[in-house]
C-alpha cells in the first residue's frame, strides 16, 4: 500500500505545515496548508521562500483545491504541492495536472490500483499545469511553437 | 456531423476501461458504496427506484443512424427494450445490472459514444438548438462550439468535483429552441463587426430556486471562449456555496453576490486566464467546423407536398417546419402518442427511426429538450414515406407544441428522488384534450410535468408546468402558469393550493377555458396570460 | 412491522429482507424489529445488497404492504408498464400502491 506518494526528486520536505494565517502573520515557517475556504492568493507574496504547501481536502468531493493548486504553479511556484486527506486513487490524475506533485492520503492507496490510473490516458483534452501537450496542440503542431 | 480522431477514441476507449477497473473494484468488495457512488455518477451510472439506471451522453442531441441503431440494440440486449429520451438531450435505461454497465461504454464506444459526465458535479453534457444547422434564422451552426466545450469540459481536471453539477448549452438563433437561459451558463452567438463571438449568460438552472441567467459578457471571440468559461468556473468552483447542496448551484452564487460583483471577479479571472495559452488556435475550431458543414443538398428539388390525404396534412402542418434548403424540410417525430410515455421509445421504434434517418434524413438525427426526435434533412418528396413509416410504429402523433406534447420526468414510476408520479398525469392530461381540433383550437400551449423540486420536467418554464410534492404520503400536484424556457423566458408563478391527480386535469380544463373565452385576436395561452394576469385564473380554478 | 429492502449489488433488482436470505418479493419479507441498521451493515459488508434501508409496513389481507407509495412502487414496479411489473397478469395491481 501507498501512504506517500511523490513525483518530485529527492527528499520530501519534513517540515510541518503551519496554517495560513499563523503564516502571513510573521512567522518563518516555510511549509504551509491551506483549507478549503481559504484563498491561495494570500501566498502569492511569499512563494519564493515556500518549499512546501499542502493543500488538505477533508472531503474528496470538495474540489476547491484543485483551483488552489493551479493558481499557485500560475504563479511560477515551484516548491513542493501536496495533497493530503481525502485523497482517492481516482483522483490522482486530475491532481498532478492541477499541480500537485506529491500525496498524502488519510488512508493509504493501493499500488497497482495508483500505477494503473496513472498510465491509464494518454491524451488529455485541455491545458493545464503538467505540461502534457493537449489533443488540441498534437492536431496542430505548426501552431504551437516548441 | 463530428467523427472521433484516433485522439478521441483512445480516450473514450480509455474510460472504458478505467470504469470496468472501478466495477470491478466495486463488485469485489475494494470500493465501498459511498466511495463508488461519484465514480459511478460520473459515468451517468445511478442506481434508481428499480435497478441501475445508465445516462448515455448525447453530445448536443445529434446522433447518426448507425449510432441510433446501436441505442436501439443495447436496449434489446441489456435492457428491457426500451430508452427514455430526456430533457437534457441524454438517453436513459432504466433496467442496467452493475455488471454488465462496462460492457455497455464498450459497446457504445464502439459508434463513438459514451455516458461521461452525465451525472456527478461536472459538466455536463452540452446541450444546444435542435435544428442547428438546418434553421435559415442562425447566424452560425452551434454545434462545432458544442463538440469544443465537449472535449475541454471532458475530464477537465479542475472543474470535476464542482460544488454542484453544471449544464452548458450553445444557441445561435434569436429564437431559444433550447432553454438557453435556464443553464448554469448560456451561450448565444452573435455576429459583431463581421467576428463571430458569443453572448454569455450565467446563473440559470430550475431546481427549487429557479432563476433566469441574466447577461454577462455581451461578447466573447471565439479564440477566446475557453479562457473565458475557464475564469467562470473558477470563480464558481472557489466561491460556489458547499454548505448546502440546495444553494450550490452558480445561480445562488450570482444571486448572493451579485451579477456585478460576479462579473467583476470573473473579469479579473479572465484577465489572468488570457495569459496562460489556454485557447487552442482557430485552427481546432476550423478542423470541428469542418465536419459539420452543410451536406451536399440535392438542387432544383420540388417544394410541392400532395395534401390529399387529410391525416398526412394535418401531421405536416404541425410536424414539418421550414428547411434552409429549397426542397428539404425538417421533421419532428412526436414521441408524445397519447397513450404513451414521454421520451420513451421500444428497440424497435429506435432501429426503425434509425433506418429513417440513413434513408431520409443524411444519415443523421436530432434529440429535443421536449422529448422528441428530429429528422433534419428531409426531401419535401419524401414527407408521405416517413409518415407512413411513422404511422407504422406508432409515433406519427400531430402534437407539436400542442397541449398533449408534454414534458415529464420519470416522476416516481422509476425516480429515487421522486415524490409523485409524472407520467401517469400525463396520460391523463393528454386522454382529456385528446381531440385533434380541441387541441389545434388550443394552439401551442406548453405543459411541463416535474415529479420532484429538482425540475428534471422543466415544469419552471411550462406555459402550464406542474410540480409533484408528497402531502403526508400522497402524490399532490401543484400548479402553476407562465412560464416559459424560449426567447422569452420566464418563470412559473403557482396558482394556490395543489391537487389530486384527477383535480389537477380538471384544473388545466378551467384554466384553458378562460384563455378560450379571454384571448385576443393571435394570442397564445401564454400571451394571455401575460396580459391578463394570474388573478382571473386563480378565480376560475378555486373560486 | 419494519421491514428491510435494498437493491442487489450486482443487478440492482429490488430485495427484501426475508429472515435467512433476500427476496425479489415483498410478501416474504420478515420482520427485522430493531435489527435492521446491523443487518444492513452486515449485508452491505458482504456485498450482497446496496442502499439498504429499514421502512414501515404493515400486514394486510394482501401481505405485506410497505408504509410509504415509494416503496410500494418498488415491490411491484413501474405502474405505467404493467408488463414490466410483478404482477404484469394482474390488471388491477396498480391500484394496490395508491
Amino acid at each position: 500500500m501507498v501512504e506517500f506518494l511523490s513525483f518530485r526528486d529527492g527528499e520530501a520536505t519534513q517540515e510541518p505545515a503551519v496554517t495560513v494565517e499563523s503564516f502571513t502573520g510573521q512567522s518563518n515557517a516555510t511549509a504551509v496548508r491551506i483549507e478549503p475556504g481559504e484563498d491561495a492568493r494570500e501566498l502569492l507574496p511569499h512563494l519564493t521562500r515556500l518549499s512546501l504547501i499542502e493543500v488538505n481536502f477533508p472531503a474528496y468531493g470538495d474540489g476547491r483545491g484543485y483551483s488552489a493548486a493551479r493558481i499557485l504553479r500560475e504563479a511560477g511556484y515551484t516548491g513542493e504541492l501536496r495533497a493530503v486527506g481525502d485523497v482517492l486513487v481516482d483522483q490522482i490524475v486530475a491532481m498532478r495536472r492541477c499541480g500537485f506533485d506529491s500525496f498524502h492520503p488519510a488512508k493509504a492507496l493501493d499500488d497497482a490500483a495508483v500505477d494503473r490510473a496513472l498510465n491509464r490516458y494518454d491524451d488529455v483534452y485541455q491545458k493545464a499545469i503538467d505540461g502534457r501537450s493537449p489533443v488540441w496542440a498534437k492536431r496542430h503542431p505548426e501552431k504551437i511553437d516548441g | 456531423m463530428y467523427r472521433y480522431d484516433s485522439y478521441d477514441q483512445s480516450i473514450v476507449d480509455a474510460r472504458v476501461e478505467e470504469f470496468r477497473d472501478q466495477t470491478q473494484r466495486r463488485l469485489s468488495g475494494a470500493l465501498t458504496e459511498d466511495q463508488f457512488k461519484p465514480l459511478r455518477l460520473m459515468n451517468g451510472l445511478y442506481l434508481q427506484l428499480h435497478a441501475y439506471m445508465l445516462r448515455v451522453a448525447i453530445p448536443y442531441g445529434t446522433l447518426s443512424g448507425k449510432q441510433m441503431r446501436k441505442l436501439g440494440e443495447i436496449a434489446a440486449k441489456y435492457d428491457r427494450g426500451y430508452g427514455h429520451f430526456t430533457t437534457r438531450q441524454n438517453l436513459q435505461y432504466n433496467w442496467i445490472k452493475l455488471a454488465d454497465a462496462p460492457d455497455i461504454l464498450a459497446e457504445l464506444a464502439t459508434v463513438e459514444m459514451h455516458a461521461i459526465q452525465t451525472s456527478g458535479n461536472c459538466i455536463r453534457n452540452i446541450s444546444s438548438d435542435q435544428y442547428a444547422g438546418v434553421s435559415a434564422d442562425e447566424i452560425a451552426d452551434p454545434r462545432p462550439w458544442a463538440e469544443l466545450l465537449r472535449q475541454w469540459s471532458s475530464f477537465h481536471p479542475e472543474f470535476t468535483y464542482l460544488p454542484r453539477k453544471f449544464k452548458i448549452c450553445v444557441i445561435a438563433s434569436d429564437d431559444d429552441r433550447a432553454a438557453m437561459r435556464l443553464h448554469d451558463i448560456g451561450l448565444k452567438l452573435v455576429s459583431k463587426d463581421g467576428v463571430i463571438g458569443a453572448e454569455v449568460y450565467a446563473g440559470g438552472g430550475m431546481g427549487r430556486t429557479p432563476m433566469v441567467a441574466p447577461l454577462i459578457r455581451d461578447f466573447v471571440p471565439e479564440e477566446e471562449i475557453i479562457s473565458y468559461l475557464e475564469a467562470c468556473l473558477r470563480v464558481y468552483n472557489r466561491y460556489g456555496r458547499r454548505d448546502n447542496k440546495y444553494k450550490a448551484r452558480i445561480k445562488i452564487l450570482v444571486h448572493e453576490i451579485g451579477v456585478e460583483e460576479y462579473k467583476r471577479q470573473v473579469e479579473e479571472e479572465y484577465a489572468h486566464m488570457r495569459t496562460l495559452g489556454l485557447n487552442p488556435p482557430v485552427e481546432e475550431l476550423d478542423r470541428i467546423r469542418a465536419f459539420f458543414a452543410p451536406p451536399a443538398y440535392e438542387t432544383d428539388l420540388s417544394d410541392a407536398i400532395d395534401r390529399a390525404d387529410p391525416a398526412f396534412a394535418l401531421w405536416v402542418d404541425r410536424q414539418v417546419v421550414a428547411h434552409k434548403a429549397p426542397g428539404y424540410a425538417i421533421v419532428n417525430i412526436s414521441l408524445k402518442p397519447l397513450d404513451g410515455i414521454p421520451g420513451d421509445a421500444s428497440a424497435e421504434q429506435i432501429a426503425r427511426i434509425a433506418d429513417l434517418a440513413e434513408r431520409y434524413s443524411l444519415d443523421e438525427l436530432r434529440v429535443t429538450h421536449v422529448q422528441n426526435l428530429v429528422l433534419p434533412h428531409v426531401k419535401k418528396a419524401d414527407l408521405p414515406a416517413i409518415w407512413q413509416a411513422l404511422e407504422e410504429i406508432g409515433l406519427a402523433e400531430a402534437n407539436l407544441d400542442l397541449i398533449t406534447d408534454i414534458i415529464a420526468c420519470p416522476g416516481l414510476d422509476y425516480c429515487a428522488l421522486a415524490n409523485a408520479r409524472s407520467i401517469p398525469l400525463a396520460q391523463k392530461i393528454a386522454q382529456r384534450f385528446a381531440e385533434a381540433e380541441r387541441q389545434a383550437e388550443l394552439g401551442e400551449l406548453k405543459v411541463k410535468i416535474s415529479g420532484c423540486i429538482n425540475a428534471c420536467g422543466h415544469h419552471h418554464a411550462g406555459h402550464i408546468g406542474i410540480l409533484g410534492v408528497d402531502r403526508r404520503g400522497v402524490e399532490n400536484f401543484q400548479l402553476s402558469l407562465g412560464g416559459s424556457g424560449a426567447e422569452d423566458a420566464s418563470l412559473g408563478q403557482i396558482t394556490g393550493p395543489g391537487f389530486s391527480e384527477d383535480g389537477v386535469v380538471d384544473a388545466i380544463e378551467k384554466v384553458t377555458d378562460l384563455y378560450l373565452a379571454e384571448r385576443e385576436s393571435g394570442e397564445r395561452f401564454l400571451d394571455t396570460y401575460r396580459r391578463i394576469g394570474m388573478k382571473p385564473f386563480k378565480e376560475a380554478i378555486y373560486g | 412491522m419494519k421491514i428491510l429492502t435494498g437493491n442487489d449489488l450486482s443487478s440492482g433488482d429490488v430485495i427484501w429482507w426475508a429472515g435467512d436470505g433476500w427476496s425479489r418479493q415483498v410478501g416474504d419479507s420478515a420482520d427485522v424489529g430493531d435489527r435492521g441498521d446491523d443487518l444492513a451493515r452486515a449485508e452491505e459488508a458482504a456485498l450482497r445488497v446496496v442502499g439498504a434501508y429499514v421502512i414501515d409496513a404493515t400486514i394486510t389481507d394482501d401481505g405485506v404492504r410497505p408504509a410509504h407509495i415509494k416503496d410500494r412502487i418498488r415491490a411491484l414496479g413501474p405502474t405505467v408498464r404493467p408488463d414490466l411489473t410483478l404482477k404484469p397478469n394482474d390488471a388491477d395491481a396498480g391500484n394496490w400502491v395508491i
